[in-house]
């Protein structure tokens, strides 16, 4: 088998396998459907404004939930944020938990507040690094001579 | 004629102008692209919105905040930022959830001003509020989606916008449309077309109670 089917073969497996595990759902799919030439790099571009964007929010929340008297509201909002761009860019283990999150702040819970973004956390690293293994995939059938199949 | 200052004197000479070229009052030409002013005050929303409206061929301005919105179409009193002839919008996409000014709030002044009132404005939101669909559609908004917004809504509301029905839309009671749940509007013509896509299952039941095991999301599409 030449590299390009190689290549191909393991993008559409990898690309399988995250749907499958639910890091991603049909939302990247539609994102993916936005590169064309004059925009080939729409959705790393996204994805790093996401993952901007999560560090942030991620870090008010911690300093939030540290205080003694914690801003539930204010925690709310951030989670209400991080919810809205998750489910933005299709990342749905992470949309999943600021559901729960957001549960656990209407309740006023600290300790189920510090858990579910400490689930956060692990979600955003997580689903960076499987992105991160899919761009980099897609950059090799680029240098291989193939062009990213953009999924239908 | 132009007494007053400079300011004052450019609203009304752009106000007269707008009247002219016919700021979006219903119908379309067809020829020109659709000039989409898109409202959401997520950097990540803004950049994918922007992408699905530059893809389907529009032309898009977009701003972070229902008061950047204003002021971009003139209506807060200031001199507008736009040059008189670029002031041509054909609809206004706007997230409901915007700190300051929200979306419905956005898009009560729209509708109370006799230049923009014509313009239809979708509602964006990730929330499923039938109270708040209700207050948007009885305020005027030409639809109410439920975020993530796809491709084929864009794509929906082009073809409804620049088929240029140009009818009003009358009053009626609110009657509500729920293409799988995430789209609704009131009029007829704003009837999604059969699409070929599935259901967007955008809240998995497995996971609404959230538990940390390893189950794997149960796939409603493919």
């Amino acid at each position: 088998m030449d590299l390009l089917s190689q290549l191909r073969g393991q993008i559409a497996d990898f690309s399988a396998f995250l749907h499958r595990e639910g890091f991603v759902d049909d939302q990247f799919t539609q994102l993916q459907k936005l590169r064309d030439e004059s925009s080939p790099g729409f959705v790393v571009e996204v994805v790093s404004l996401f993952f901007e964007d999560c560090e942030k929010l991620v870090n008010n929340m911690a300093k939030a939930l540290e205080q003694q008297i914690v801003d539930f509201k204010q925690v709310d909002s951030h989670v209400h944020q991080l919810k809205g761009s998750s489910s933005s860019i299709g990342a749905a283990r992470i949309h999943n938990v600021c559901i729960a999150f957001k549960t656990c702040c209407e309740d006023q819970n600290r300790n189920g507040c510090v858990r579910c973004l400490q689930q956060v956390n692990h979600e955003c690293i997580q689903l960076k690094n499987n992105l991160q293994t899919l761009f980099n995939l897609e950059q090799q059938i680029i240098a291989a001579g193939g062009s990213i199949p953009a999924k239908q | 004629m132009f007494s007053g200052d400079m300011a004052t004197a450019g609203e009304i000479l752009r106000r007269s102008l707008t009247d002219e070229v016919g700021v979006s009052k219903g119908s379309f030409s067809g020829s020109e692209e659709l000039h989409v002013l898109a409202v959401d005050d997520s950097f990540v929303d803004r950049k994918v919105i922007e992408r699905l409206l530059k893809i389907s061929s529009c032309k898009v301005t977009v701003v972070e905040s229902g008061s950047r919105a204003l002021q971009y179409l003139g209506l807060d009193g200031e001199k507008s930022s736009v040059g008189f002839n670029d002031l041509k919008i054909n609809l206004i996409m706007t997230d409901y959830s915007m700190p300051g000014m929200t979306g419905y709030e956005l898009l009560k002044k729209i509708k109370e001003s006799s230049v923009f009132r014509e313009i239809p404005v979708v509602i964006m939101s990730s929330e499923n509020i039938l109270t708040r669909i209700d207050r948007c559609l009885e305020e005027g908004a030409e639809e109410y989606i439920i975020k993530p917004v796809k491709l084929s809504d864009v794509k929906r509301i082009k073809d409804v916008i620049m088929g240029g029905d140009g009818k009003q839309k009358k009053r009626r009671s609110v009657r509500k449309r729920g293409r799988e749940d995430r789209i609704y509007s009131l009029s007829p013509s704003s009837l999604v077309q059969s699409s070929s896509s599935p259901a967007f299952d955008f809240l998995p039941s497995p996971f609404s109670t959230l538990s940390l095991s390893k189950r794997p999301k149960l796939q409603t599409r493919d």
